[in-house]
């Protein structure tokens, strides 16, 4: 009974607590930003202006919730909840301390990339149902970039896997006691997160929802409570590459003093913080630098890292016998 | 690549940086005595109004947010009958004051004009005219033309002989 | 045709006896200019045009001379940008530019002043002048000019339109040297009659309109749009124009055939009447009239102040057998009469034009200063240029230079001969003057047609003889004498109407409002003043079950209506009127009408439950034979020039987001027109439209009126584009009614004649309405001859005629006729010229 409670603890907690820190973003990503540029940000309503948070949503609510004449409404209606479902869903299997974890699937590595990838659905989704040519564009783009950069995303995890030796998120964490997967595994390290910054459509990969030639991209045509399940989306989205890094990289829950669940969390909102860094700094890339990025660039280095590290796993395994 | 390391460290550096924000209602901002701001109605050094309903203003408005009627008193000196600015088109670009013969039209560094509805925008004369010269302090248009106001007969103004004895005989 | 190089390229050009000024502005090129006006020619007074002249191709130096005084001929060689003309224009400039005060943010004429505009044209744009100027006291020219001497550039150009052209005695320049004055020996009201010109003559401000300086709008602020003069039936055009849905002004609109560059003062300053707070403003429910309607026996009544279109919206409603024309029963016989004689007559009634063309006049028993007040201007233009032709022609001195030819003239004048019983502002230029009564005035006419007397030998020798007689006189037997003069002689024939649509109420060929049965039920009166035109029309309207009345004056017929339909006055309607000359003219909207006015003919159609746009009603007009190609008079509704409609508003009009902004912050709509080509906004085809269409004479760098030779083929010549108005008076239509002079006048022991006494401020009734005008109208008085007047007393009278008893003041008039008087119109409804008598005198207490 007690078990029980405690499994659905977990279950509330982990779709609760991406939510808040997504939502607490809107108001943390501006502040951040106008911090790495020497402004205030948002600073007026409540302490420090952590209220905007609530504003914003406020104002959000309160908006029309239209579609357009124009536009096909199921598949409009369905898009904003298809990539919710499907990044929320990718935090079951993450391991967020020990027997913290709703569900660590042995192949919960492989149910990560499964879902992200179904997230392209909803932008591609998206942008087919407004009928609208600069969310067209948009979603073109999204399905272009996403299949790319998703192929060295699945093979820069290969060496963690390789190293682990198992596709659930907990071992792999459990495995990095002594050592961090980001020291020899920091080609792989590296390529994820630049994958994951694309895979969650952040500068400097944010061309499907380019506002300087698009207008918004996908979602063009969102208003109200949908464009705010796209918006939640993308920092769910950006909460859930950060806590696979975490995970995957920088030890997970490992860490001294403090309890595991705050080294995780810790740990989740320094590569947050990283990604809004990236923001502030870098400019958009041109499609085709992104394409030649990808393929010319990425690809062949998680394939020599992947192939490294085999090679390397291979001696070793082959010192011990 | 490095170069991007670099920007994105660059860029972080920044976080240790003064602000340059300056949070306006608590702390403002000097502005220049030519800022173009609220537009006012200035009076001349005698006190009356400058004012005497050219038209200029009115007709080098680009948004033609002025308008106003020509009146004058039994003295002959012309004033606005209304003088009407509808704050909520004006761009505040200066014209009305660079056309004003008798600057009587004047922009002020005053630009805390914010209202909750648009009709509160417009400014009738009482909400224009002030008590004052503005920026220009000697100037009065009626001490340089050639009209006879109250006050200030033909041949009173600066620069001017008495008027014209049409019998007389000397040259 | 020659040819004349202007800075080295060739012009074909007309030469035709004209300037080198009038050569250079006919082809569009800019020349500055004070003092030469198109109507009043050159005097070389402000030496503002001076150009080189070089004698031949050889010539490099030239020599600097006046265009204006130098007469174009064929291979001539000239220079308007040579530097030295150049420096010269903007020197002369500089020194008018000396004594002229700071005055323009103050000055009326600023935005429309051809000082302006010349001072720009030459580049003076700084003034280094450090030291004192001029100055000089104004005075008051009475209700319609205002003065402002400073001002005055010295170009003469008032003083010469004046006394030169408009025969007045009162304004001349005094004073000399460095101290001239325009004005008057003393203040006072300006006498004569066509004083507003001077606001258009006057290159800057020192004349200026004073109605429009009570309620002062730019030009580029005033909605303008072509319109008529609805105070006579001469039919001048004009362009009102409009700001904050009140008429500020009425300028001139020239027409080639017409008005020309003037108008009178009536017509000027009448227009105050369209802001008259007292003009009915609510109107009755229509349904109620509706319903009065279909109870049966219906009559209307048509004016001749309402447009061709009104009236036949009314005979529409009512139809044909009880549409009757609301106008005085004599007047209505004697405008049918006139209408008979002119169809009947060879030629067709003269225009203005022709009028002032003219070389010998006889005028019958009329006094068009004060009836049709712009003809008196035109027939003393008749009486002067003959002698001028003549003496250029002997002298050889060119046509354009005035001043040589006015001293060569003096006084003389053309063969010009007036009977009429009083005295006439005409008499100064006429060569014989008579006064006679109606009767005697009809004898002399046919005496003329019999070729009797040596008035018959002077007109004979004329080529271009002209006859003029009107409604002035009330004397059916005049008009036949002056046609019959006008037939012997082989002369124009030219009668003045009262109303500026009596001829075209009179080709409805409806009975007069006499006429109409009294059992009525239900009477609609169309701007019809019932109490003006009967001396019964108390006991007729009492009959009446229902009296509609549609009028924009508040009269007493409007106060004894059951209904009132408040109607729009010409400014705020379109219509077609006809003048004197059967020449329709079409009006148009200045601005739309506030409230519950509307136009006459929308009510109409309302009641008869139609709704059709202008120019249906025009097309079903069109449809009656004697208005067959009355929608010729202007272009159709759907007229566009490059797919826009012609805006009322100049492109420079202000204030457009603030002028309504107390009301409403959200800028209005502009207000449709479906009935004309025009547009109350400023966008729109902004280029020279048709000459009917034109609402303001403006071209880039003129913006004073004198910018209209930018409209003109050529200088003084018609407008650019199709002409105006139509002609709907057939010609020579067959013999001639048979006249027989009236018995001599007999004056009678008993009684006296009185005479109908038109004044052009007072007489006609919308003009009455304006302060200006009424501020002018004399008080009325009785005039009578010298012996009357001695046995009177002078003292108050009283006057019985037909039923009407009037106490009136005396006036003397020593050359009226023996046994006449002269009675101002518009004091009773009786029929004049009629016998009645006359009692009082001095009163012992």
């Amino acid at each position: 009974m007690l078990e029980l409670l405690r499994q659905a603890l977990i279950i509330i907690g982990v779709l609760a607590v991406p939510f808040l820190i997504a939502s607490g973003l809107t108001w943390g990503e501006r502040r951040l930003l106008a911090l790495f540029q020497d402004r205030y940000g948002p600073n007026r309503v409540g302490p420090g202006g952590v209220l905007q948070v609530a504003a914003d949503m406020f104002k959000i609510l309160m908006k029309e919730d239209w579609t357009p004449p124009f536009a096909d409404r199921p598949v409009f209606v369905l898009a904003p909840a298809i990539i919710i479902i499907a990044t929320l869903s990718s935090f079951a299997v993450l391991t967020f301390a020990p027997g913290i974890a709703v569900a660590d699937l042995n192949i919960g590595l492989l149910f990560f990339l499964a879902m992200s990838s179904m997230a392209v659905y909803s932008v591609v989704l998206a942008g087919w149902a407004s009928n609208n040519k600069y969310a067209l564009l948009g979603s073109l783009r999204a399905v272009g970039q996403m299949l790319s950069y998703e192929v060295f995303m699945g093979l820069s995890l290969m060496g963690v896997v390789i190293q682990a030796g198992s596709f659930s998120l907990g071992t792999i964490t459990r495995a990095q006691q002594h050592l961090w997967f980001c020291v020899p595994q920091v080609v792989g390290f590296v390529v994820f997160t630049i994958a994951g910054l694309a895979e969650t459509r952040r500068i400097p990969f944010d061309l499907p929802e380019a506002e300087s030639e698009l207008v918004a991209g996908y979602h063009t045509e969102y208003s109200g409570l949908k464009f705010a399940m796209f918006f939640l989306g993308e920092y769910v989205g950006i909460t859930l590459i950060a806590a696979l890094v975490t995970a995957l990289f920088l030890g997970g829950w490992w860490g001294p003093v403090l309890p595991p669940l705050v080294w995780f969390l810790l740990k989740t909102l320094v590569v947050i913080a990283f990604f809004i860094l990236v923001r502030a700094a870098l400019p958009r890339l041109r499609f085709d630098q992104l394409m030649e990025f990808g393929w010319k660039l990425m690809l062949p280095l998680s394939l020599l890292n992947l192939l490294v590290t085999g090679a390397v796993v291979l001696w070793q395994e082959g010192l011990r016998f | 690549m490095l170069s991007i390391l670099h920007t994105i460290w660059n860029v972080f550096t920044h976080a240790f940086h003064r602000r340059v924000t300056v949070r306006y209602p608590e702390e403002k901002r000097p502005l220049p005595p030519r800022w173009r701001g609220r537009i006012v109605l200035t009076r001349d050094p005698d006190g009356a109004e400058r004012c005497v309903a050219c038209q200029l203003c009115s007709v080098v408005c680009p948004v033609g947010c002025i308008a106003l009627q020509t009146t004058q008193d039994e003295t002959g000196r012309r004033y606005p009958a209304f003088f009407r600015i509808n704050f909520s088109r004006c761009i505040f670009c200066g014209f009305c004051e660079e056309a004003c013969p008798t600057c009587a039209i004047q922009l002020t560094p005053d630009y805390e004009m914010a209202e909750y509805t648009r009709p509160a925008l417009v400014y009738e004369k009482e909400d224009l005219l002030i008590d004052g010269t503005g920026k220009y302090h000697d100037y009065n248009y009626y001490r340089v033309a050639g009209l006879a106001i109250g006050g200030k007969d033909k041949g009173e103004a600066e620069h001017e002989q008495p008027p014209v004895d049409v019998r007389g005989l000397l040259p | 045709m020659a040819t004349i190089y202007i800075d080295n390229e060739p012009y074909t050009v007309e030469p035709n006896g004209r300037n080198l000024l009038e050569v250079c502005l006919s082809l569009g090129l800019d020349l500055p200019y004070f003092c030469w006006h198109p109507a009043l020619k050159s005097v070389g007074a402000c030496r503002q045009c001076a150009v080189i002249l070089f004698r031949d191709e050889n010539d490099t130096r030239g020599r600097l001379t006046m265009a204006c005084m130098t007469a174009a001929r064929d291979g001539m060689r000239l220079s308007l940008t040579d530097p030295r003309a150049v420096a010269f224009r903007a020197s002369i400039i500089e020194w008018l530019m000396v004594n002229h005060p700071h005055d323009c943010p103050v000055c009326d004429e600023g935005g429309e002043c051809h000082l302006q505009d010349m001072t720009v044209m030459t580049g003076h744009v700084r003034r280094d002048y450090r030291f004192d100027k001029r100055t000089h006291r104004n005075q008051n020219l009475g209700p319609l000019v205002n003065h402002e001497m400073n001002r005055c550039i010295a170009c003469y150009r008032c003083v010469r339109y004046y006394r030169d052209y408009a025969g007045g005695r009162d304004l001349q320049a005094l004073g000399w040297h460095d101290h001239v004055y325009f004005g008057r020996m003393e203040d006072g009201t300006l006498e004569s009659p066509f004083s507003g010109n001077l606001v258009e003559v006057c290159p800057t401000g020192v004349f200026t309109d004073k109605t429009l300086g009570r309620h002062y709008t730019r030009k580029w602020d005033l909605q303008t749009a072509p319109s008529l003069c609805v105070h006579c039936g001469v039919g001048c055009n004009t362009m009102p124009g409009e700001r904050y849905g009140l008429l500020r002004r009425v300028q001139n609109r020239f027409h080639h055939e017409i008005n020309g560059y003037f108008l009178c003062d009536r017509g000027r300053y009448g227009y105050e009447f369209v802001n008259d707070a007292a003009r009915p403003r609510v109107a009755a429910d229509p349904d109620t009239v509706r319903g009065w309607l279909s109870e049966g026996r219906v009559a209307g009544a048509g004016s001749p102040r309402a447009s061709l279109e009104a009236n036949a919206a009314l005979r529409a409603l009512v139809g044909a057998e009880n549409f009757y024309a609301g106008v005085a029963p004599a007047e209505h016989a004697l405008v049918a009469l006139m209408r008979a004689l002119l169809e009947v007559h060879p030629t067709p009634p003269p225009s203005l034009r022709e009028v002032e063309e003219a070389d010998a006049v006889l005028l019958l028993g009329e006094d068009p200063t004060h009836t049709t007040p712009r003809l008196a201007l035109a027939l003393r233009q008749a009486a002067l240029r003959p002698p001028m032709a003549a003496a250029g022609a002997t002298l050889k001195i060119p046509p354009f230079d005035d001043a040589a030819l006015r001293e060569a003239v003096q006084d003389a004048t053309a063969p010009f001969f007036i009977a009429t019983p009083q005295a006439t502002a005409l008499d100064g230029v006429a060569m014989q003057a008579l006064r006679l009564a109606p009767d005697d005035v009809a004898r002399l006419g046919y005496a003329i047609a019999a070729g009797e007397g040596e008035i018959a030998a002077a007109l004979r020798n004329a080529q271009r003889p002209l006859v003029v007689a009107g409604f002035g006189s009330g004397s059916p037997a005049v008009a036949q004498a002056a046609a019959a003069a006008a037939r012997a002689l082989g002369a124009r024939l030219c009668f003045t109407l009262p109303a500026c649509n009596s001829l075209g109420l009179a080709l409805f060929d409806a009975p007069g409002v006499a006429d109409m049965p009294r059992d009525v039920k239900t009477l609609i009166l169309l701007e019809t003043d019932l109490f003006r035109l009967l001396p019964d029309a108390e006991a007729r309207l009492r009959k009446v079950k229902h009296v509609v009345v549609l009028d924009c004056l508040a009269t007493p017929t409007v106060a004894a209506a059951h209904a009132v339909l408040p109607t729009a006055t010409f400014a705020e309607a379109d219509g077609t009127l006809v003048n004197y000359e059967g020449r329709a003219q079409r009006h148009f909207r200045v601005f739309p009408a506030t409230g519950d006015v509307r136009e006459a003919w929308q009510w109409l159609d309302a009641l008869r439950g139609v709704t059709r746009t202008f120019d249906e009603v025009t097309a079903a007009l069109a449809a009656l034979p004697a208005f067959a190609g009355v929608e010729g008079a202007a272009p159709r509704a759907e007229f566009r020039l490059l797919g826009q409609p012609v805006p009322r508003q100049p492109h420079r009009t202000s204030g457009r987001t603030a002028v309504t902004a107390n009301v409403d912050v959200h800028e209005p709509t502009t207000p449709p027109d479906p009935d004309s080509p025009l547009a109350f906004s400023m966008e729109g085809y902004q280029g020279h439209p048709p000459a009917p269409l034109t609402p303001r004479f403006w071209a880039p760098g003129w913006n004073s009126q004198q910018a209209l030779n930018k409209f003109q083929q050529e200088v003084g010549g018609p407008l650019v584009g199709r002409p105006t108005g139509v002609h709907l008076l057939p010609v020579n239509t067959g013999a001639v009614p048979a006249g027989t002079p009236p018995p001599p006048f007999q004056p009678r022991a008993d009684a006296v004649l009185f005479l109908p006494a038109h004044h052009i401020f007072g007489s006609e009734p919308l003009s009455a309405r304006a302060p200006g005008i009424a501020a002018l109208t004399p008080a009325p008085a009785l005039a009578v001859g010298a012996a009357l007047y001695a046995r009177l007393g002078g003292g108050p009278v009283e006057v019985r005629v037909g039923d009407a008893v009037l106490t009136l003041p005396l006036r003397e008039d020593p050359a009226l006729p023996v046994g006449t008087a002269v009675l101002p119109v518009g004091l009773c409804a009786e029929a004049l010229p009629a016998w009645g008598t006359l009692t009082g005198g001095p009163r012992d207490a």
